[in-house]
């Protein structure tokens, strides 16, 4: 009973820390419920029947911070929730990741105008950016994906790697 | 009325808190999602667990939608509408184009028309499907969230079928429709129309009857006709309180007076008559898109702008033989269409209730004043008439049950 | 129920007060004193016969450059006769002020907030006007035509770098 009987006759496994590690944490990235607009429509129907996120251990939704390790910002931050967004981030466990989904959240999208602010890395460090108003499902699937191997990547050391920004040339993630 | 109806603020509550002049605890939910229902505090004032007054603190999402249409011309500015409600934007486009249509005075071809009403009534299936997910959900009914989100997902198949997109499909443009429907639409919309009765009856299956649901909804957040009035609660919470108000029948727009259907409507104005009552609704939505269907097949191809070149691009195969298409597609884009001075107010039945779409005309070609009248706005005033007196558990509940869209509310 | 049997019962009745009568598109609307505004809505309300009942719309205007500036509008709906109003009334700088029908339309209140809000029209007998869409120590009325759009400017590649060294990205 065990790992034994999945792995068969495969005998000694050997890897390194960091890479345990890190499989663990994106295999069970729990994301904060956080639905701020109708992104978060799309956001529900990635976990929902269809798309079903839950394949990539990622259907658990927090609905407390301190117990998720993924912030989805789905949807425009005003000038009124940007500082409970700021809070809620502080009160996130360490390590921990930002995906900006949707226009409106990587830029400030459709709504350039007093109420909304121009992009949410003005408030949180973002990981990962997805484009579209709102992106499909298949779109913020990849970029969890993309998330997932960048979490791959990281030192068990050293800090975390530079969010990709946008104004940085498109990193090719293998 | 016996009490008078008040509608609280949060710094009403909070304040007799702070100074420790009452006995009663002051507890903050949200605004980081109290229920499935997106970023909406309430502050209550609880006595032990019960309820004795609360205010719901909006504005967490405020867009300036309003304020930034007025920078766009008439034809832009239709794309912002269906960030407003945003599970069901058809029915934001059509009010904002009726609007203008109706500032304009413009005839809309059959075609059109029949299509903004099969295509309204479906937003307004997959409207009522994400609110029973989610309704479900909140009272920790998992399944049915995943049986509305399987049907969702056909209806938005089909309007990526007619528009290329999902959700904002911004279709419905001033004068008609963005452009034609695709040969296949009819085949899809009457194949989904045939199965969707059957799977109405799934969701009855896992709720209707079921004990753990009637108990936490049977008697729970009740309002009398006459409060719900006085309090402007329209759509199916107006309804299940007995009141058969309906826009699509009392004042009807795009032709719904030629469908046959039925207003259902509730007795006890509780949360489990609203449920009925949405689910009836989407019962009777099949049957108008079953009658819009059958027309759009009756009636074959046909012109879905008007041709009036003043309001709607002339189709892009004349722009290449006319100069005067091309004078009027220039103009159109560049400069935009002038309707005349005056203001006009048109309202629809939305899947949340009374839409109504106030636009103010300054003769120029951007509108002076666009002002929409949310029905999640203002249902959400009855908040705490309801549920005073309540558990803090039936909140969560009636939120559902009130069915707010956020983004709604605040635009 | 049609415009005109309500127009002439509202002359019968606070026919003083009326401003202008407007008949746009089929749409009735009144334009009427304070003080008419008041009376006509409570008129429409309590008549038997007419039952306006139900409050459906209220909002604010902004006319720049217009005696009055402001003009706040309400459209009441009677459920029976399925017939609407429109009620409009005037009010001006410096300290724009129209009597609140929240008192005879609990509905009122939030809509009349938010006008308050947006636009900085202030309701006489509103029992607790305050601020409801923007936070509470926010400066100015966006609605109002003299207030920007507040718009930043868009990074394209030939400005993004001017852009992104201003712009305050956050920390850890
Ligand atoms: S990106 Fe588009 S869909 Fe997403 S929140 Fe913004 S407006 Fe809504």
């Amino acid at each position: 009973m065990g790992i034994e009987e999945k792995a068969g006759n495969l005998g000694i496994v050997t890897t390194t820390l960091e890479t345990v590690v890190n499989w663990g944490r994106t295999n069970a990235m729990w994301p904060l419920l956080f639905g701020l607009a109708c992104c978060a429509i799309e956001m529900m129907g990635a976990q929902a029947s269809n798309y079903d996120l839950s394949r990539f251990g990622m259907e658990l939704n927090r609905a407390s911070p301190r117990q998720a390790d993924l912030m989805i910002v789905a949807g425009r931050v005003s000038r009124k929730m940007a500082p409970v967004v700021r809070r809620l981030y502080d009160q996130m466990p360490e390590p921990k990741w930002v995906i900006a989904m949707g226009d409106c959240a990587a830029c400030g999208g459709i709504f350039n105008n007093y109420a909304i602010v121009q992009g949410v890395d003005e408030v949180v460090p973002v990981d990962v950016y997805v484009a579209g108003c709102p992106p499909r499902p298949e779109a913020l699937i990849d970029g969890i994906m993309m998330l997932h191997q960048k979490v791959m990547r990281e030192k068990i050391s050293g800090k975390k790697e530079a969010p990709i920004r946008l104004d940085q040339p498109l990193v090719q993630v293998k | 009325m016996t009490e008078p109806i008040t509608v609280p603020t949060p710094q009403q509550i909070i304040e007799p808190a702070i100074s420790g002049r009452t006995e009663t605890m002051v507890l903050n939910m949200g605004p980081h999602h109290p229920s499935t229902h997106g970023v909406l505090r309430l502050v209550l004032e609880l006595d032990g667990e019960v309820v004795v007054n609360l205010a719901p603190d909006v504005g967490y999402l405020h867009t300036g939608i309003e304020k930034t249409m007025e920078s766009k011309t008439y034809q832009k500015a239709v794309v912002l509408t269906d960030r407003m409600d945003y599970l069901a934007p058809l029915s934001n486009n059509l009010c904002y184009a009726l609007a203008v249509e109706k500032l304009l005075e413009v005839e809309i071809p059959e075609r059109a028309q029949i299509a903004r009403v099969l295509l309204t009534e479906l937003q307004r299936i997959s409207s009522h499907l994400v609110w029973l997910g989610t309704h479900a959900l909140d009272l920790a009914a998992m399944s049915v969230f995943l049986y509305a989100f399987r049907e969702r997902e056909q209806i938005l198949d089909i309007f990526e079928l007619v528009s290329g997109a999902r959700m904002m499909t911004s279709y419905f443009r001033i004068g008609g429709l963005a452009y034609d429907l695709p040969a296949d639409f009819l085949p899809t919309v009457e194949q989904f129309l045939a199965i969707m009765p059957s799977r109405i009856d799934e969701y009855e299956d896992l709720l209707t009857a079921n004990p753990l649901w009637l108990e936490r909804t049977v008697g729970v957040g009740v309002i009398d006709a006459q409060a719900a009035i006085a309090l402007g609660l329209t759509g199916a919470n107006l309804r299940a309180t007995g009141v058969a108000y309906d826009v699509r029948k009392a004042m009807p727009y795009s032709g719904y007076e030629t469908y046959s259907f039925e207003i259902p409507i509730g007795k006890n104005g509780d949360i489990y008559d609203r449920y009925r009552v949405r689910i009836a609704e989407m019962r009777q939505s099949v049957k108008i898109a079953q009658q819009a269907a059958e027309r759009l097949r009756e009636l074959g191809p046909g012109p879905v702008v008007t041709p009036n070149r003043k309001v709607a691009p002339p189709p892009k195969r004349e722009i290449t033989e006319s100069m005067e298409s091309l004078i009027h597609h220039f103009k159109l884009w560049t400069e935009g269409f002038k309707p005349p001075r005056g203001d006009a107010y048109v309202s629809i039945e939305s899947p949340r209730g009374i839409l109504g779409c106030y636009v103010v005309s300054d003769g120029s070609p951007k509108p002076w004043r666009v002002h929409f009248r949310a029905p999640s706005f203002i249902n959400l005033q009855s908040l705490a008439h309801m549920a005073k007196g309540r558990l803090v558990a039936d909140l969560v509940a009636l939120i559902a049950s009130l069915d707010p869209v956020l983004g709604e509310v605040d635009r | 129920m049609d415009n005109q049997t309500v127009l002439a019962a509202l002359r019968d009745t606070v026919g003083r007060e009326i401003r202008a009568v407007s008949e746009f598109r089929g749409d009735l609307s009144v334009t009427l004193t304070p003080a008419g505004y008041l009376a006509a809505a409570q008129f429409l309300r309590d008549d038997p016969e007419l039952a306006y009942v139900f409050l459906e719309n209220l909002c604010g205007v902004d006319y720049l450059g217009r005696k009055p500036r402001f003009e706040v509008v309400a459209h009441l709906t009677s459920l029976r006769h399925r017939h609407r109003v429109c009620l409009k009334v005037g009010c001006d700088e410096p300290d724009p002020t129209v009597p609140s029908l929240t008192p005879l339309f609990p509905t009122a209140n939030y809509q009349e907030r938010e006008t308050f809000d947006l636009l900085g029209i202030k309701f006489a007998g509103h029992p607790s006007l305050t601020r409801i869409l923007l936070p509470d120590d926010w400066v100015g009325h966006p609605l109002r035509k003299d207030h920007p759009l507040g718009d930043e400017e868009v990074a394209f590649t030939f400005n993004q770098e001017r852009i992104y060294a201003r712009k305050p990205f956050a920390r850890e």
